[in-house]
């Protein structure tokens, strides 16, 4: 398989930021209330993800290792502010319905951890697709949890009502707080059913390849890789 | 001979209490609530209690035989959660409704976390709660006792509603329970009927239901805002969920410490929260609220609260004094 085209599965499907790695779960909590708010959270955060992807990668050689966070932020900062400019001139309902969580995008978990295990390490060609496929992976994972708090919060798709109310009453909770919890909780149970029917078919769909965080304790998949460090199970990727 | 010379390491358990028995002197302590509801409600409350019930007992069955464990709808405690998810509900409130509450009381608050003994809140409570916030305008939706004769209904408020806002409310009805209000709270007389059974069967202690009431009632003195009014208090320890939840819910085996300090401890956790959500929070009643948020604090009640073996407590003495 062509690397990018690897890269863009990789995130999609196989490290799916939201349902395999967990990661950036604050706006996935936070703005899933409806399918619109999920769709352009994930897309805003995609933009930023694949130029900071870029720009770290083209300026990986000359940001010294001592401060790269610090660089990284900055260049995460500034890209988010411009996404946040243009969001409010064009788009201005959806900025104020994201509200903070647009800002917030530059302490999201996604951006920095494929900067620091993707585009430090990379080419920027790899890198560019590498955060398209983490993007879309994200904003897949959001516009699902958003399309199912809406149909049963409120009725609706994408703003459009499907169940009439004549009959349908609103499940209010699914809009509020916990439903986000217990729809998250749903979709990464059937995301592990179906991953454990493909392994069992032999076609294991998503073994993340190497350790994201690095620590065991906060990772959700200390038993797929056995709780080898980073380093072993990049090795052991490598040799495969 | 062999039967009675039986040899075995300890501990010795004679009783021949099980979870079953226990479960069912519960049913048979909610019988007068339960009754009581009925005829107050009247058909309704019947077809709400069966609903609940059947959908509790189905989703147990249904869980154990889908993740393949062993079936336990035979030790009575899902029949338990159902009958008292329905006293907690009010008659008007759709059944499919009451379905999703009993599905989510024993998936998602007790087999989820494995079943009776490992869940952290009340099931039939955090139901209640869940369907609370799902389904708010169905759920404060209490008609009056007399509605039962008419096709609808009509909504009243509740003596806690009412005293909120300043009126006045009769205190022999809501001893008797001729009030509006969810299915099984209304009548004082009926549950403390229950509780006094319950209590000599040895099934509940005293302690979590003593404290929760005293506290509850200290509470409401100092910051109720009528000073010493025994009207008023009488109103507010008979309305709402006190007495159901103080003897039926916050004594709950699994979800209330086991150590005899934790227990007062417990039960003042109780007072003090239903007294802050009531005079404070933003509706009437708050005791479901109270009692779910106490459960999330008994691991750590009975961690500070556990009782000193026998002969240890005499060694740190005798430490103390060489020092």
């Amino acid at each position: 398989m062509n690397q990018n085209v690897e890269r863009l599965y990789n995130g999609i499907i196989k490290e799916n930021p939201t349902f395999v790695l967990m990661l950036g779960m604050c706006p996935t909590l936070a703005v899933t209330s409806s399918a619109i708010n999920g769709l352009g959270m994930g897309l805003s955060t995609t933009v930023v993800l694949v130029f900071s992807n870029l720009l770290i990668s083209a300026f990986r050689k000359v940001i010294p290792n001592g401060v790269r966070m610090p660089a990284f932020i900055v260049i995460v900062a500034s890209l988010v502010t411009v996404v946040q400019f243009i969001m409010q001139a064009y788009t201005p309902a959806l900025s104020a319905s994201l509200g903070v969580y647009i800002p917030l995008i530059v302490v999201n978990c996604i951006i920095l951890g494929r900067a620091e295990s993707y585009a430090s390490k990379n080419t920027i060609v790899p890198s560019i697709f590498d955060g398209i496929g983490m993007g879309l992976g994200f904003t897949l994972g959001l516009t699902c949890i958003g399309l199912v708090r809406e149909i049963l919060g409120a009725g609706q798709m994408f703003g459009i009502q499907v169940l009439s109310l004549s009959w349908f009453t609103p499940i209010t909770i699914f809009v509020m707080a916990p439903g986000a919890f217990l729809v998250l909780a749903c979709l990464v149970a059937v995301m592990n059913i179906v991953r454990e029917r493909m392994e069992a078919k032999g076609k294991p769909l998503a073994k993340p390849s190497g350790c994201m965080t690095g620590d065991c304790a906060g990772c959700g998949h200390a038993a797929v890789c056995c709780g080898k460090t980073t380093a072993e199970a990049l090795e052991e990727a490598k040799t495969k | 001979m062999s039967d009675l010379y039986h040899v075995s390491s300890s501990p010795h358990v004679r009783s021949k209490d099980t979870t079953g028995r226990i479960m069912f002197y519960v049913v048979l302590a909610l019988l007068p609530t339960s009754l009581y509801g009925i005829y107050n409600f009247g058909y309704r409350a019947l077809i709400l209690m069966l609903v609940t019930i059947a959908s509790c007992v189905a989703s147990e069955w249904a869980y154990n035989k889908i993740v393949h464990k062993k079936d336990t709808i035979a030790d009575f405690s899902a029949v338990v959660t159902g009958l008292l998810l329905a006293l907690n509900l009010p008659p008007t409130l759709p059944w499919w409704e009451a379905v999703l509450g009993g599905v989510f009381a024993i998936v998602v608050v007790k087999c989820l976390f494995g079943g009776l003994g490992q869940n952290f809140m009340n099931p039939a409570l955090g139901a209640r709660c869940f369907l609370l916030i799902a389904f708010a305008a169905d759920m404060t939706k209490y008609t009056d006792n007399m509605s039962q004769y008419l096709v609808d209904g009509y909504t009243s408020a509740t003596p806690l509603a009412v005293l909120r806002n300043g009126g006045a409310v009769n205190t022999m009805d809501m001893l008797i329970g001729r009030i509006g209000g969810t299915i099984g709270e209304t009548s004082a007389i009926a549950i403390l009927i229950g509780a006094i059974f319950l209590i000599l069967m040895g099934v509940i202690d005293i302690r979590i239901p003593a404290s929760y009431i005293i506290t509850f009632s200290v509470f409401m003195l100092l910051f109720g805002g009528h000073g010493f009014d025994g009207n008023y208090l009488t109103a507010q320890l008979c309305g709402g969920g006190l007495m159901l939840g103080a003897f039926f819910m916050a004594t709950d085996y699994v979800t209330s410490p086991i150590t005899p300090v934790g227990q007062i401890v417990f039960g003042i956790c109780c007072g003090i929260l239903t007294g802050l959500f009531r005079c404070f929070g933003a509706n009437a009643e708050g005791v479901s609220f109270a009692i779910i948020l106490s459960n999330l604090l008994v691991p750590m009640i009975e961690k500070v609260t556990v009782p000193v073996a026998f002969g240890v407590a005499r060694e740190k003495k005798a430490k103390e004094g060489g020092r």
